[in-house]
């Protein structure tokens, strides 16, 4: 029996990618990666490739969801298989499923952690880990179909004074990156209906784009403010910071630009 | 000849509710009521001087069959007057064809009375009572005419005394469907009986007719009808007796006004509250009240588009005014309304409650959808989906012959589809063939010709007619589990058989998706005997009569997940494992749900497809079986073909219900699997001679039996390229 090694890439580039993983990818006797879960905004596949010294095999999501991985636990059973993911490799839970089946086929499985979006936010923001509530995604709006959970968490986490981590949607096949613009005009859109003042242009908020990239753009305002700032390119990603620490508020005046009136909302 | 008048004249008299009557003609094939209504609209066509200019009604009948082709009405409007007093009589437009039963019955909602017209030689046929009885359903009034009298002189040569007995036959026949069909407190009201002016007997196409009232006043007796034919002096007929005066005398003496009919005829055919506003308006034909038109066709007017023709039931309309569709859950602004001269549209201001009126720019509105004006548009309950007798149960594939005529083809296909409803038009994803479905081998030879005449001679290739087929259960499932792609979400569901009489309801209109959770619940409850629980929670009822319930409890986001599941839920009802053909009857019932925190971890892609597998896997462990469309065929032929027509029906699997004796002529009626009824007219005709006369309609679904079901399902699998074995529960229900 082989042996399967999920390996992060992190936020960026290639580069971005830690030695372990490296030696591991180079040792392996096949290399699968995926790129549907997120975006690297600054990846070159060539120079991956180069790098790795081996040829890597993309896996889209059918593959991986509907044929559950297959080619990857068939070369898993014979020899070494490296699996790239972007970020940390199981921080969004997708890939904890294809763990869980090789390790009951007695596929051996270790992980490679690579930096994730997660704490690359709580770090360029200065908002602390220890006061994040639930994180959640906002789904690009589908005909038929709404969505209510982000704004829902949102309003809970808030009540217990917590941020929340908001993800935005991504469809990586259609090359569709939801901005920031998109994600608040979703929750402005649920607001209309709920009315329970969760989401109102006053409302505090950070955005941040390209996380672990050289220019990254982290601004904090209002909603009414941020809806119109220009953040660049994608991926993006926002926070809606709760009660403030002092130290949380005077991070995000100096590093995200927020308005001077945030102490206000210091406890 | 046609009447001109004033438009403000017209306009003062459909004012006058009591002198208006919304009527049909409906008929078996071939009976005469195409030339029955040429005859009526010639003779008492109804024309504005304006269009008179430009056209009068006998050019336009000229120009319709110059084209070849019935150029359809939605609606003619005729003025008739008795000892001097006018009366307007809208006579709404009925499809004559048994495969287009479906439009009648759209038809029928409309109207307060009808005229059915019989053939003297061939008597009551299969169609008489089919139409017959949607007719007394909807609580329409029907009178009798009895046409083509003159062939049982010049063709069957028979006596005065033999006409006569004939004639009372035919009676006594319609009469017994009256008996048969009729609710108990309107059919003895209800019955024909020429002593009465119910009944007018004629010849359209000699345009002459009477009812006993006439034919006393006038002083003619049968006799010297059959005389007149003896002495080849008919023609005098129709100056003495003109079918126009018999058929409109007996409409307007016999048949009720919008006030009148709107009082029994509301609770029948629409199941609001009646002691509500809109109920209350409709119930008295107010003027006064809401607007609420209910309507009976849709057709696309080259100049003008969609043109959407309906019956007010209550209110006014007007152009600019703000409406709302109910079906289409859609709001307008009415650009134009009309009303109808003879077979011609005339713009006017507003029209009042009784009236039928067409209408312009309702772009979504269908022949069925119900209009209401915008203030009432959340109190409104739409008229109760008309009840289909038949459902398209043949499919044929069409293409351009060039590849380029392809773009004319779909538009043509769109608005045929726009035009006939009972047209189900799609087009195979996997193959791109264009789809046609329709209720039988004509329906769809028309609908083709259809396609032809309006793309102006547009070539079109079809293919050889596949019938349609339902997958069904016949016992319960397991409660099966599927997991979405992701395997981050499960979904347990059950599949079990509906009661027979549930999917009765469904087919009859009793229950439908638009009635909503609550009422839904209480009737399930109150008449279907389902518990509590169960009926109340019915989340989706799908076109193909299967049912989605609900019986988990307490799960979280489930609200936000509703609506996907029901999209699965869908998406398998339309394909069922045996051979991809519709789901019928199958009750599905949601028994538990786990879903992941994150909404894009449990979006559309995720939980459709694990609802979907669930459900297929339930739905392979119930026994599942094919069902096939049968006809019921009924066959007119002469006594000594009759063991010829009954050995055909049974070598096709067919089975003789009746035969009964008229005359020299035998009625058979039977049943006969769809499947086999193609080829069926050679066979009849080389078998016959000739001399059989048959008529198929659809009936209902039936097993098909153990010895061929295999055979083929594996048949219809291999038409779609799928593997031929029916693929087993495993490979839809997951382990934990």
């Amino acid at each position: 029996m082989g042996e399967l090694v999920f390996v992060g890439l992190g936020l960026y580039n290639e580069k971005d990618i830690s030695l372990r993983g490296l030696e591991e990818i180079r040792k392996a006797d096949a290399v699968f990666a995926e790129f549907y879960t997120s975006l690297m905004p600054g990846l070159s596949f060539q120079k991956l490739e180069r790098l790795a010294r081996k040829k890597i095999t993309v896996v889209s999501r059918k593959i991986l969801e509907e044929e559950d991985g297959k080619p990857i636990s068939d070369e898993a059973k014979k020899g070494k298989v490296a699996f790239l993911v972007p970020g940390d490799p199981l921080i969004a839970t997708t890939h904890v499923d294809l763990r869980i089946r090789a390790e009951r086929q007695g596929i051996k499985t270790r992980v490679i952690h690579g930096s994730s979006i997660v704490s690359a936010v709580m770090g360029l923001s200065g908002l602390q880990n220890y006061k994040y509530g639930r994180s959640v995604t906002i789904p690009f709006p589908k005909e038929g179909f709404t969505y209510e959970t982000p704004y829902r968490v949102i309003m809970e986490n808030r009540t217990m004074g917590l941020h929340t981590l908001c993800y935005l949607d991504i469809k990586a096949e259609e090359q569709r990156y939801m901005t920031i613009k998109e994600g608040l005009q979703s929750l402005l859109d649920v607001e209309k209906q709920k009315r329970r003042h969760v989401i109102t242009p006053s409302t505090l908020v950070l955005g941040v784009a390209r996380a672990g990239s050289d220019d990254p753009t982290v601004k904090a305002g209002y909603v009414g403010d941020i809806t119109n700032h220009d953040f660049g390119p994608p991926p993006h990603i926002l926070v809606f910071p709760a009660k403030l620490h002092f130290m949380e508020a005077e991070a995000l005046i100096t590093l995200a630009g927020a308005p001077e009136q945030i102490r206000e909302i210091v406890k | 000849m046609p009447r001109f008048r004033q438009t403000s004249d017209i306009l003062k008299l459909m004012t006058k509710k009591q002198d208006i009557r919304d009527i049909g003609i409906i008929a078996h094939i071939d009976h005469g009521k195409t030339t029955m209504t040429d005859s009526l609209l010639a003779e008492a066509g109804l024309l504005s001087p304006k269009i008179a200019g430009e056209a009068r009604a006998l050019d336009y009948l000229e120009e319709e069959q110059k084209r070849g082709i019935t150029i359809k009405t939605a609606n003619i409007s005729l003025l008739h007057e008795i000892e001097n007093k006018p009366y307007v009589v809208n006579l709404i437009d009925t499809p004559g064809h048994v495969d287009f039963t479906g439009k009648v019955t759209r038809a029928l909602r409309a109207i307060d009375g009808v005229v059915v017209v019989v053939d003297a030689v061939e008597e009551v046929m299969v169609q008489t009572e089919t139409v017959t009885r949607q007719a007394l359903e909807e609580r329409v009034r029907p009178v009798l005419f009895i046409n083509k009298v003159d062939r049982l002189i010049r063709e069957l040569k028979l006596s005065s005394d033999q006409v006569q007995s004939k004639l009372l036959r035919i009676i006594r026949d319609f009469n017994n469907l009256i008996d048969l069909y009729g609710e108990p407190e309107y059919k003895d009201q209800w019955r024909v009986d020429p002593a009465k002016g119910t009944v007018a007997f004629g010849s359209a196409l000699h345009r002459w007719g009477f009812t006993v009232d006439i034919a006393q006043q006038k002083g003619i007796k049968f006799s010297d009808v059959v005389e007149a034919y003896h002495k080849e002096q008919w023609q005098e007929l129709q100056k003495t007796i003109p079918l126009h005066q018999a058929i409109l005398d007996m409409v307007v003496k016999n048949l009720p006004n919008p006030i009148d009919a709107q009082k029994y005829r509301v609770p029948q055919i629409w199941k609001g509250e009646p002691d509500s506003e809109i109920g209350q308006a409709m119930l008295n034909c107010d003027d006064n009240g809401p607007t609420v038109i209910c309507f009976t066709s849709a057709q696309m007017d080259p100049h003008a588009g969609l043109v959407a023709t309906g019956r007010i039931f209550s209110g006014t309309i007007q152009e600019g005014d703000q409406i709302y569709l109910v079906g289409a859950k859609k709001e307008y602004r009415v650009q134009q309304v009309s009303m109808y001269m003879g077979a011609f549209r005339e713009v006017v201001n507003r029209l009042v409650a009784g009236n039928i009126a067409a209408l312009l720019g309702l772009d979504l509105a269908r022949a069925g959808e119900t209009l209401i004006n915008m203030s009432h548009r959340d109190a409104m309950i739409p008229f109760e989906r008309i009840k289909y007798v038949s459902e398209p149960v043949i499919t044929i594939a069409v293409e351009p012959k060039h590849p380029k005529d392809l773009p004319r083809l779909v538009d043509i296909m769109h608005r045929l589809a726009i035009e006939d409803p009972n047209l189900v038009t799609t087009i195979n994803k996997e193959t791109g063939e264009y789809l046609l479905s329709g209720m039988g081998e004509l329906h769809l030879e028309i609908a083709v010709k259809f396609l032809k005449d309006y793309g102006g001679g547009l070539e079109i290739l079809t293919s050889r007619p596949i019938v349609v087929y339902r997958e069904s259960i016949t016992g319960q499932g397991v409660v099966a589990m599927g997991k979405s792609p992701n395997k981050h979400n499960k979904f347990w569901i059950q599949a079990e058989p509906l009661e027979g009489k549930l999917i009765e309801m469904i087919e009859k209109g009793e229950i439908m998706e638009e009635m909503g959770r609550k009422k839904i619940g209480t009737v399930l409850y109150k008449e279907a005997g389902w518990p509590a629980h169960e009926a109340r929670n019915v989340w989706a009822l799908e076109e193909h009569k299967n049912m989605l319930v609900d019986m988990a409890k307490g799960i979280q986001y489930l609200r936000e997940a509703r609506d996907m599941i029901i999209a699965g839920f869908r998406w398998a009802a339309q394909a069922g494992p045996l051979c991809e053909e519709p789901m019928r009857g199958v009750k599905v019932k949601l028994m538990d749900v786990q879903l992941h925190e994150d909404p894009v971890h449990r979006g559309p892609a995720q939980v459709m497809p694990a609802t979907r597998r669930a459900f297929l896997g339930s739905f392979l462990t119930a026994g599942p079986v094919l069902l096939e469309p049968v006809y019921k065929i009924g066959v007119s032929v002469p006594h000594q073909w009759v063991g010829e027509v009954t050995s055909i029906i049974t070598r096709k699997r067919g089975r003789i219900a009746a035969s009964e004796q008229k005359g020299s002529i035998t009625m058979i009626n039977g049943y006969i699997p769809v499947s086999e009824t193609f080829g069926l007219s050679a066979e009849m005709r080389s078998a016959t001679s000739g001399h059989a006369f048959w008529q198929s309609q659809f009936d209902h679904w039936e097993k098909v039996p153990e010895s061929i079901a295999l055979t083929v399902i594996e048949e219809i699998r291999k038409r779609r390229g799928l593997p031929p074995e029916i693929p087993k529960p495993s490979k839809f229900i997951d382990e934990a």
